[in-house]
């Protein structure tokens, strides 16, 4: 059966469309979840009625997306088996662990308690309802942990050795893959922008209740609590930016060079904070990079490696190789050249080759010989088993425009973020915001500016890593099931369909909610 | 027994405990079906939406971690069977995903499709979603056209480990006999418990809506509690006549990984008879389900707990007896030495025995939706 570039492309394509979607939903429930329970902490303490109100409309909202983040979510876990069969095998040893701890310890805790915090009202205590409302939104924030510790490790595969007898990586170490710096770096710039997210959008519901003037107090308390919880997670969101940065040019150097559109990298690289990429630009040819751009002189080398004259491999150098570089346990290595990885990832190959041809002979002096000779052969070459996949130095490298606009307008956004956030608590702390009609079109328009940016991060991230489902060890064509593309294609389209229906049910679902408002809903 | 086999024995028994526990919950979509001829008036079907609407939760993240144990587990099930009968779990997905937020939009306004789409996604995940669960765990016994060659990967121009060796992609598993007998077997189950359940629940309640509710689901009850005994007696025969696939241990190469298959006449019957313990944990939840329905047709009382408590202990009987005893769990029927055992699909010993110490959590969990459950559902 032969795998086909568009078998590839129709699963990959399938996977995006069911993780983006999955992030419309998944980080507002991460946010509000925990400001809702700041809410109803405060309700518990004062037994102000308003508080309760308040908890009680939030937790509206939290439960239309909610389900919806279920939804998708179900899809995701389902597709590593449907779409990505050989991938489930090659590392489902590690990958699969993950997975279950997220069921048990989190998906557990947040399904159980969401029934309490959403229909218990009556039924339990007030402190059960409250213990109940933060157990819903730790589960939900724990759950991001164990599936962000699944797509931290395929970033960065530590704590794993290849078994040839079994032809699939096997985890070693379980600690090291849990708390990986990859891991902890993006569950907390992932987390964070959840938080942002879910403070704009509370800010913007309560800023479009003043525009119509109505629910006012509640509003105005609401902006006050999202504001200062916004702030925290824009702050927090620009240190995990900068560690998840130096994480990445350890780990993933042709991501960063990516992000940055830079080909030719040099002691004290610049920063690109703005420019247009050169369409005839390939890693091969001596176009210039950009069109147009604006840069800070060495910043890049500075904000990697604290250091201005820290060397920055760019495309071209990574394809050619030959300069040194720290990989990720800060040791000096020599970077070997496109070529030389390929070449070594087919003697891994040819190796484990080797291993499937003599494992079971009956000879056992020659398969003993055989194999431990196969043995050192794969243990030398395995970092680069990946690149025995590939053909030409082009299938290494992602897509540069989508991974260096996608990252501007993440950070571009996140300064915008800065701003708006330090002028909105301005404003609440004066008590003149409901006064400030400017103010409030910028709350509104924030809205789909912040899913835009939560989104960029994420193509940032998964685009930027391409080709790889398992950095350097196993590339997206060698991942896929052994299905036709003509099905995959199929069930893209149903997905497509279903989810762009669901989004429009919830969204005009949710609109009405909040056209009610806090007073016009019949609780349940 | 090593300790890497014991850890593949107790994770079998996981995965085995958690389908269990799935196919109990899944009241929740034999209680959907009761959508149309039970609850007839809005105030009916809002009053039955309502009892299940606190639980359905329970039931997806069931089937999510039971999704999520069987990856971490068994690796190489989940990549061939989700990989190869693509289509059969596409469907149970679809069936699954298009519950989740019926319930919570069928009643808001301004729904976009109308509260009779969400009704009619409801009955689609009660039906559908049963039957072609049953038909996927079917398979356990009845296997699949796929090969299996962990060695493919070196293959440049053909390197898929596990493959579906027809173009039906495993939408032909739902026209076998046998797949759809356990199919509609644990889509009566479903609805038997569900009708139990919304008795148990409206029984209790105050009003007309409440009344009417649990007296159509004790006449319905009859029917659908005979049709379950029935059709379960008859998979459970043809169950035990199949022929089941053996690993040969003492023949294993001397790699120790797994050894050749030998085709075996009633294995089934031949695993459940040398496992006392297990056919008395079956023979326990046959009783319980037999007189949980005497009790609720013949005497008209709450029987809920007990029949549920009896499907658990007779599904997760049957499981282990699939898996256990050395006998081929999903076998090959286009070559039956690539089949999946214990031996060849399981996830190393460290990763086993890691699991196996976050499995220790599984009680409190357990004890926490309890509590819960208790706290939800009592009047």
């Amino acid at each position: 059966m032969l795998l086909t570039s568009s078998l590839a492309d129709a699963s990959r394509l399938q996977f995006a469309l069911t993780a983006m979607y999955h992030w419309l939903f998944v980080p507002l429930t991460l946010g509000l979840g925990i400001l809702i329970a700041i809410f109803e902490t405060k309700y518990y303490r004062s037994g102000d009625e308003s508080w309760k109100k308040l908890t009680r409309f939030w937790s509206r909202i939290f439960a239309i997306n909610f389900a919806c983040g279920v939804a998708t979510g179900i899809i995701l876990e389902f597709e590593f088996g449907t779409n990505w069969s050989n991938y489930s095998w090659f590392v489902g040893d590690i990958f699969g662990a993950p997975l279950a701890i997220e069921g048990i310890f989190a998906f557990f805790l947040e399904s159980t308690f969401f029934a309490v915090m959403y229909f218990g009202w009556d039924k339990v205590s007030k402190g059960f309802h409250l213990l109940s409302t933060w157990l819903t939104a730790i589960g939900a924030n724990l759950s991001a942990y164990w599936i962000l510790t699944a797509n931290g490790w395929m970033q960065n595969p530590v704590g794993v050795e290849f078994n040839p007898l079994t032809a699939r990586n096997e985890m070693v170490d379980f600690w090291s893959i849990v708390f990986s710096p990859t891991t902890l770096s993006k569950f907390s710039h992932s987390v964070m922008s959840g938080f942002l997210v879910a403070a704009i959008v509370v800010i913007a519901i309560s800023c479009w209740y003043l525009k119509k003037q109505r629910n006012r107090e509640f509003s105005l308390r609401s902006i006050k609590y999202a504001t200062v919880f916004g702030l925290i997670a824009i702050f927090a969101l620009m240190a995990t930016g900068h560690t998840s940065a130096v994480t990445v040019a350890r780990t993933q150097p042709m991501k960063l060079a990516a992000m940055e559109g830079l080909y030719r990298g040099e002691n004290g690289t610049p920063f690109v904070g703005f420019a247009v990429l050169n369409p005839k630009k390939t890693f091969d040819n001596d176009e210039k990079p950009y069109l147009f751009n604006i840069s800070v002189p060495k910043a890049l080398s500075f904000m990697v490696d604290f250091d201005f004259n820290t060397f920055v491999p760019g495309i071209s150098d990574i394809i050619e190789g030959g300069y040194t570089y720290k990989d990720a346990n800060g040791v000096e290595k020599k970077a070997l050249s496109f070529q030389e990885k390929v070449d070594r990832g087919n003697m891994a190959r040819r190796a484990l080759s080797l291993y499937a041809q003599y494992k079971d002979d009956q000879d056992t002096v020659k398969r003993n010989e055989i194999l431990s000779q196969a043995k050192v052969y794969l243990d030398d070459n395995f970092e680069y088993f990946g690149y025995g996949f590939l053909k030409s130095p082009e299938e290494s490298i992602p897509n540069v425009p989508v991974t260096f606009y996608s990252f501007r307008i993440m950070v571009m956004l996140g300064g915008y973020f800065i701003l708006f956030l330090i002028v909105c608590w301005w404003l609440t702390k004066k008590k003149i915001l409901e006064k400030k009609k400017w103010f409030i079109f910028f709350a509104i328009l924030s809205v789909p500016l912040v899913y835009i940016c939560a989104e960029a991060g994420w193509v940032v991230a998964e685009v930027g890593r391409q080709p790889w489902t398992i950095q350097d060890l196993l590339p997206i064509g060698a991942s896929v099931s052994g299905v036709s593309s003509s099905n995959v294609w199929t069930t893209f389209i149903i997905f497509a369909v279903l989810f762009t229906t669901l989004l429009i049910a919830e969204l005009k679902i949710a609109f009405n909610q909040i056209k009610k408002g806090p007073d016009g809903i019949k609780w349940n | 027994m090593t300790t890497y086999h014991f850890l593949q024995l107790y994770w079998w028994a996981i995965v085995s405990i958690l389908g269990a526990a799935l196919v109990f919950l899944m009241f929740v979509q034999g209680g959907q079906t009761l959508l149309w001829g039970v609850a007839k008036t809005e105030d009916e079907k809002k009053l039955l939406l309502g009892v299940l609407g606190h639980k359905w939760e329970l039931t997806f993240t069931t089937l999510v971690t039971f999704g999520g144990a069987a990856f971490a587990s068994f690796p190489l099930f989940y990549s061939t069977s989700f990989g190869g009968a693509y289509w059969l779990w596409i469907i149970i997905l679809l069936s699954f995903v298009i519950q989740s937020f019926s319930y919570e939009f069928r009643s808001k306004e301004k729904n976009l499709l109308g509260k009779k789409t969400y009704e009619l996604f409801l009955l689609l995940n009660g039906i559908v979603g049963t039957i072609l669960i049953g038909v996927a765990v079917a398979t356990f016994i009845s296997g699949g056209n796929y090969a299996m060659d962990k060695m493919n990967l070196t293959v440049p121009s053909s390197n898929i480990v596990s493959y579906w060796t027809n173009n039906y992609r495993g939408l032909e598993l739902i026209f076998k006999p046998f797949n759809l007998l356990l199919g509609v077997v644990v889509f009566l189950a479903a609805r038997t418990l569900g009708l139990l359940y919304v008795y148990n629940q409206t029984s209790r309640m105050e009003g007309d809506a409440a009344s009417d509710i649990a007296s159509r689901c004790q006449s319905k009850l009859k029917i659908t509690g005979v049709g379950f005994v029935l059709f379960f007696v008859a998979f459970v025969v043809c169950m035990f006549l199949q022929t089941g696939y053996r690993v040969d241990v003492s023949s294993a190469l001397f790699n120790g990984v797994d050894g050749p298959l030998n085709a075996e006449p009633y294995a089934y019957l031949h695993n459940m008879l040398s496992y006392p313990w297990i056919a008395a944990i079956f023979l326990i939840g046959v009783v319980l389900v037999l007189s949980g329905l005497f009790r609720s047709i013949i005497k008209g009382k709450s029987a809920f707990y007990v029949t549920g408590l009896g499907v658990f202990l007779a599904v997760a009987a049957l499981l282990l007896c699939i898996g256990w005893g050395d006998l081929a769990y999903f076998h090959s029927l286009n070559d039956i030495q690539s089949s999946l055992t214990l031996y060849n699909s399981s996830s190393s010993l460290y990763t086993l025995k890691t699991m196996a110490w976050v499995s220790l959590a599984v009680p409190f969990v357990i004890l926490y939706i309890g509590y819960v459950w208790k706290k939800m559902t009592a009047k």
